[in-house]
């Protein structure tokens, strides 16, 4: 199958200002507003352009390892007994996540612009050392801010990022996590812009990231469709599957299903430790309407307008916003919202893990949390597709932590349905439980 | 665009100001200090002592939990202000409560947010009521904020200012400048606030070339922060705002009983060079 980003392809655009309806937006100081524009035109002439398309496809095709294979997770479906279960395999790119088909094309078209010099933030460490991994190759310097919580909790990925060649910036800010690292990289870029280029690693931000984001991760949908039709004799699941931190992978594979009524779209957020506001990342329960990082958009805040706190296991799912589109296409009723607590996760992580031999991130992980719900009602000749956006290698020593913390074991079953394996997870029983449980 | 108005802002306690100065040949004083830092309660005293120092316009900076704009030096004190409970509801009560006691306009320096998220309709009323003069939102530029804040402000005679930056294109400036009552702000570095050693060499050049195109007052801000600067600066803006090296000074005396006194001092020490304007 050849690559083809379908980065010309008439997608549903946002308005001049980057709004999709209410949301979106270009909410930025002054001196950052020249630049954005410029950015955006740059953008739009180079995604029209066959050289640029050529020279991005031949990359992910030979650098990274596109296209992914749609693979049919019998164990896992034989597990949960209902529908067929498709994992899209973002986690075998190069670097081991789907972040890399963005950073690599902002990188590109960082160069084409004639930069110098990438910054870029990341949380789970996957957007930096994809960033930092394009940088290498295209020989540009690179400085990547992180939140030294997130250093903490993804210290091989910061190792990754340094032995790539890239800065890696600590920010001991607020929370110390993705939104204060987001933060850090808008101040750098206010003073740097000349040279610099910022590769925002989701689809938010002021336009034009949410829509650039999303076109370089639209090829992850426009495979799946194909490949579904093949493997599964049809090109539309009845659900799509996706967590969703700032939605592009979600984006990336919703895509390519909007606009379909009987393809049912599922973002899922970080639960957290429970409902109570600080202990989780799940906007579209908790949080209001508000302007963050350059785009009105759902925001996890107080009645004052200050940001709250977030927590969620999985460092690429813990920030206060969400992609100003996803909120538009849950109000149009495409995009349905759900979320999986820390505890959910960790318990998908260690069953695609015994089932499958896949080890997911724990991002990914809250996806496969929601198809353990879901597939035992579905019928056995339905379909769900679920983006595995990432590999848990950075995240084993999470699982260690956690699991250590409670420390049963619990019976998980094998495929084959005989033999019991036994993987440790907390003490707390069920999903949803919540509240405290992982404390 | 609606001119509809009930208290005439052209007219208002803003553009008075300016006009005051310029009668007197000289360029307006603006400092900025966080509202909330150290305390609530200290707050009016440093208000009153910007205001005995030569505070022509103060500006009142809106505490906010993620600001992007702003280098260490306030985003400590953002951070200070918060944790002492400053929120846009209580700088809204200071304002209320202290405003005409001090007789000098005050701007709201905040990021959009905390406006956003009590409406902007509730907003404006609230920030009439309590006497605020005018409002700089700083991740609020024109495109956005014509449509969705202004009107709002218009309606109830509070003065709307924009930034100007160094990269705005000339459309922009003229945007900024139709848009704005009372000044435009003139961002003297591309960067965040903070104190920094020299002004850029091109600033004065700079600042003409928005003078210009502008028929409101200029006034410049970030990265000046001593005499010279502001003596400098003055040459050639309508006002000097000093902000990051006021708040270090809240910041290293905080614990200092005659806090007010030393910021006092310090402002006379700014205003002092201020004169010397030959517009
Ligand atoms: C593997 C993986 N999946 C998902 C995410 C969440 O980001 P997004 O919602 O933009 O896909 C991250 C972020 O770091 C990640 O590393």
């Amino acid at each position: 199958m050849k690559v083809r980003t379908p980065l010309a392809a008439a997608a549903l655009e946002p308005d001049e200002g980057g709004r999709y309806g209410v949301y979106g937006g270009r909410y930025a100081p002054e001196t950052l507003m020249a630049p954005l524009e410029e950015l955006s035109r740059a953008y739009d002439k180079l995604r029209r352009k066959r050289t640029f398309q050529r020279r991005l496809n031949h990359l992910l095709e030979h650098y990274v390892g596109r296209p992914t294979p749609l693979y049919f997770a019998e164990g896992l479906t034989e597990h949960l007994g209902g529908a067929r279960i498709y994992l899209k395999r973002e986690d075998l790119l190069h670097t081991g996540a789907h972040k890399i088909n963005n950073a690599l094309g902002q990188v590109l078209l960082a160069k084409e612009m004639g930069k110098t010099r990438i910054i870029a933030e990341t949380g789970a460490g996957q957007h930096g050392v994809a960033t930092a991994t394009a940088a290498a190759l295209l020989g540009l310097d690179c400085v990547v801010y992180m939140g030294e919580e997130d250093m903490r909790r993804q210290r091989l990925n910061v190792y990754r990022m340094q032995l790539l060649g890239a800065e890696v910036a600590a920010v001991d800010a607020g929370s110390r996590t993705l939104k204060d690292a987001i933060n850090e990289a808008f101040r750098d870029w206010v003073a740097s812009f000349a040279d610099t280029h910022y590769v925002l690693g989701t689809v938010t931000g002021p336009e034009p990231y949410p829509r650039m984001v999303r076109q370089f991760h639209s090829v992850i949908g426009s495979e799946a469709r194909r490949q579904l039709r093949r493997l599964a004799g049809t090109p539309d699941p009845d659900v799509a599957v996706a967590c969703v931190g700032g939605g592009s992978n979600a984006m990336g594979l919703f895509s390519a299903f909007l606009g379909q009524p009987d393809v049912l779209l599922v973002g899922v957020e970080a639960g957290g430790r429970g409902p109570e506001l600080g202990d989780h990342a799940a906007r579209f329960s908790g949080g209001t309407l508000g302007v963050l990082h350059g785009a009105r958009t759902l925001v996890l805040q107080d009645e004052e307008g200050q940001v709250v706190g977030t927590h969620s296991v999985s460092a690429g799912l813990d920030y206060p916003a969400v992609g100003p589109e996803h909120v538009f296409l849950h109000d149009q009723g495409q995009i349905e919202f759900t979320s999986a607590t820390d505890q959910e996760a960790i318990e998908g992580f260690h069953l695609l893990s015994a089932t499958e031999g896949i080890l997911p991130a724990l991002e990914s992980a809250h996806a496969i949390a929601e198809v353990t719900r879901r597939a035992p009602g579905m019928d056995g000749d339905q379909v769900i597709l679920v983006n595995l956006s990432g590999r848990g290698d950075k995240d084993v020593e999470s699982v260690l932590e956690y699991d250590a913390a409670s420390g049963d074991q619990v019976p998980v079953r094998r495929p084959s349905g005989g033999d019991s394996v036994s993987v440790r997870r907390p003490s707390g029983r069920h999903s949803g439980s919540g509240a405290g449980d992982a404390e | 665009m609606s001119r509809r108005r009930k208290r005439s802002s052209r007219d208002g306690a803003i553009a008075a100001a300016f006009k005051t100065c310029a009668k007197e040949r000289r360029s307006a004083f603006v400092p900025f200090l966080v509202a909330g830092d150290p305390s609530l309660e200290a707050t009016p005293d440093l208000l009153r002592a910007l205001v005995s120092g030569g505070a022509d316009v103060i500006e009142l900076g809106v505490a906010f939990s993620d600001p992007i704009a702003d280098g260490p030096t306030i985003q400590r004190a953002s951070h200070r202000a918060l944790a002492a409970g400053s929120s846009l509801s209580a700088v809204l009560g200071i304002v209320e409560r202290h405003r005409e006691e001090l007789g000098v306009p005050i701007v709201l320096f905040t990021y959009y947010n905390p406006v956003h998220a009590r409406g902007v309709e509730n907003f404006a009323a609230q920030a009439a009521d309590s006497g605020v003069d005018g409002v700089l939102c700083v991740d609020l530029p024109p495109d956005e904020g014509l449509r969705e804040l202004q009107p709002a402000l218009e309606e109830r005679g509070v003065d709307s200012i924009y930034l100007i930056a160094a990269t705005s294109t000339r459309e922009r400036i003229d945007r900024a400048a139709a848009a704005s009552n009372g000044f435009v702000y003139y961002t003297a570095r591309s960067d965040v606030t903070g104190e920094r050693e020299d002004l850029i060499p091109t600033l004065a050049r700079e600042v003409k070339r928005v003078r210009r195109r502008v028929r409101l007052p200029v006034a410049v801000g970030f990265g000046i922060s001593t005499p010279e600067q502001v003596e400098e600066v003055a040459q050639v803006a309508h006002g000097v705002v000093v902000g990051s090296s006021l708040v270090r000074l809240v910041e290293e005396n905080s614990a200092e009983a005659d806090l007010a006194a030393r910021l006092e001092r310090r402002v006379r020490d700014l205003t002092a060079p201020l004169g010397a304007r030959v517009l």
